[in-house]
């Protein structure tokens, strides 16, 4: 369980997050949504202490993030940051087992290249493992990114906006995955999207951000309403749905 | 599976060098194979006093260089800095100079020091100044390197002329091997160590230069890391200068050539890249004898042409490409 309590984060003097409280419990697939600059990022910067908590307390199964030693929490949280330019000229192969490293500490063994092949093999990048990741386009560039934090091997695994410039095979693709992740492995995800449909598609809880502040936490089909959506984006999207599934047609 | 490092790519090389080797101990003014009579030295005080110190120096700076530049680039998260161009070296020629202008009589090691001291400072400072440059730039970051270098280079200048030290200042910048004798270079033995923890931290820094969210996420001390990635670049640059002076270029010419093929996983690259920055500098070093024989022009000359030009084709290539 992730929890939040009391937390504020400003830069500046501007106020970025206010008074966030919130629990996330484990297992399942927890979408974090809102607006532009809502925050979202920082706050998952926060819960994997790659930002300084000023104010509040963020606990990770109990274990204060910005108290325990990085080395520890690395074995229980992966992340991947929203910006993340790979300028290194590694192979996707090379990259993903740099994910192992808080296993092996730069002495790989054979549980480690298992881990790697595993999650080549997930994610689809086994035909691109030789390739230089600079030679990739942006889309299997991202695939690799979140195949390296997956390969981490930890309970928490923290995504930072994983669909981006994924087409949409493939950005399907991944949430199934993770979907997968979090029922076969029972692993905790939490995952920043900006296509609400996605999040309503596989995520189990929503919780929606908006200027700092906690507007929406719950199960999916709950926060999902047109009602809970014009708190968030401050806009009326219509929900209608189809096949059992909840559809935001935000683009009408 | 675990990469393997690239042998048939390292044997090459290390062929190549022991050529090089074996080519410089035979190449220079005075003849090997003479019977002493003449110049009255024997050919094998000659190649235990000069010509044997002149090849280890060549190679050991080489090899130290080279990693130098792969270091200072996992820092600098950029694949075109050079620390000897970047300010790394003129600092480290700042240091020696305050310590010879304080203490005139310290010891080489001290100087080394006092060298390194400097470098570690002069290269902090550049590594904040290039942070702010714009990381879609590349190639901001080594050519404000060059610019900041000849700052504290220039500085540097001045307090020779103050002090009346030019001559002295002169043999730091300016690389070379011809005064290379027995008894003043096995300081450069020390690199060799700086090598072996460069390879033992060879993951880190390749995380390192993922970037610190990165590093951070994987569990690794990023400020810890930065320092020592630091102090391994201005040790080596606080010893190879005191001992034969600022060589230009070889820090970004071999990761360059390596990273094309090799890649920049550091514990894959690191050894042939110290094997390939040995053989650059020594050939470098060969070719000064030969130019103009029986004059020398010094190797930092040679890689000062030299590497301007290959920095110049990757410039120009990476500008064709897009
Ligand atoms: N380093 C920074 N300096 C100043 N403002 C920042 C910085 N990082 C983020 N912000 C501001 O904080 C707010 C929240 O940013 P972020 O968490 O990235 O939002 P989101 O991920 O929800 O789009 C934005 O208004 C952004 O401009
Ligand atoms: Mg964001």
């Amino acid at each position: 369980m992730i929890r939040i309590s009391n937390v504020s984060y400003a830069i500046a003097g501007t106020t970025i997050l206010e008074d966030i409280d919130l629990a996330i419990p484990s297992g399942g697939v927890t979408a974090l949504i809102g607006p532009n600059g809502a925050g979202k990022s920082t706050l998952l910067s926060l819960i994997a202490r790659l930002l300084p908590l000023s104010s509040g307390t963020i606990t990770l199964d109990g274990l204060p993030v910005d108290r325990t030693p990085t080395r520890a929490l690395a074995l229980r949280l992966a992340v991947m940051a929203q910006e993340g330019s790979v300028a290194s000229r590694l192979r996707v192969e090379e990259l993903v087992g740099f994910g192992r490293f808080p296993h092996h500490r730069g002495r790989p063994r054979a549980q480690d290249q298992a881990a790697v092949a595993e999650a080549l093999a997930l994610f689809d990048l086994e035909a691109l493992a030789d390739r230089f990741v600079d030679t990739l386009s942006g889309g299997q560039r991202q695939r690799a990114r979140v195949a390296m934090a997956y390969c981490q091997g930890t309970d928490y695994l923290l995504l930072d906006e994983p669909l981006n410039s994924l087409d949409i095979i493939y950005a399907r693709a991944l949430m199934r995955t993770l979907r997968r992740i979090a029922d076969d492995r029972g692993r905790t995800i939490v995952v920043v999207l900006h296509d609400l449909n996605h999040a309503a598609a596989h995520a189990d809880r929503i919780v929606a951000l908006r200027e700092g502040r906690l507007v929406a936490d719950g199960p999916t089909g709950e926060v999902m309403t047109t009602a809970t959506l014009q708190r968030v984006f401050g806009d009326t999207i219509p929900v209608a749905e189809v096949d059992g599934h909840r559809i935001a047609l935000h683009f009408v | 599976m675990r990469r393997l490092l690239p042998a048939p790519a390292i044997l090459g090389t290390a062929l190549l060098l022991a050529a090089l080797a074996a080519a410089s101990l035979v190449i220079g003014v005075g003849d090997l194979f003479a019977r002493d009579g003449t110049s009255g030295v024997s050919g094998l005080m000659l190649l235990l006093a000069s010509r044997l110190p002149r090849t280890l120096a060549a190679i050991l700076t080489g090899a130290a260089l080279a990693i130098a530049g792969t270091v200072m680039q996992t820092l600098a998260k950029n694949r075109f800095v050079d620390p000897m161009t970047a300010g790394t070296g003129s600092s480290a020629a700042l240091g020696i100079l305050l310590v010879t202008l304080l203490a005139p009589g310290a010891p080489i090691a001290l100087k080394a020091l006092a060298g390194s001291a400097v470098a570690f400072l002069g290269t902090l400072l550049f590594l904040r100044f290039a942070r702010d440059l714009p990381p879609t730039e590349p190639f901001l970051v080594p050519l404000f390197g060059i610019v900041y270098g000849g700052v504290v280079g220039a500085i540097a200048a001045a307090i020779a002329w103050e002090a009346d030290l030019v001559q002295f200042l002169d043999v730091w910048m300016n690389g070379e091997f011809s005064g290379v004798i027995r008894g003043r270079y096995e300081l450069l033995f020390v690199t060799a160590l700086l090598g072996a923890v460069a390879f033992w931290a060879a993951d880190r820094l390749t995380i390192l230069s993922l970037g610190r969210a990165t590093a951070v996420g994987l569990g690794l001390d990023h400020a810890a890391m930065l320092r020592l990635g630091l102090v391994i670049v201005a040790l080596i640059a606080g010893v190879t200068v005191v001992t034969v002076g600022i060589i230009p270029f070889v820090g970004l010419v071999v990761p360059a050539l390596i990273g094309r093929r090799v890649g920049d996983d550091v514990r894959r690259a690191l050894p042939l890249t110290a094997l390939l920055g040995a053989g650059l500098v020594l050939g470098s070093d060969i070719l000064g004898r030969l130019l103009r024989y029986p004059y020398e022009v010094p190797v930092g000359t040679v890689l000062g042409v030299v590497g301007a030009a290959a920095f110049l084709a990757i410039v120009l290539r990476r500008a064709r490409l897009g």
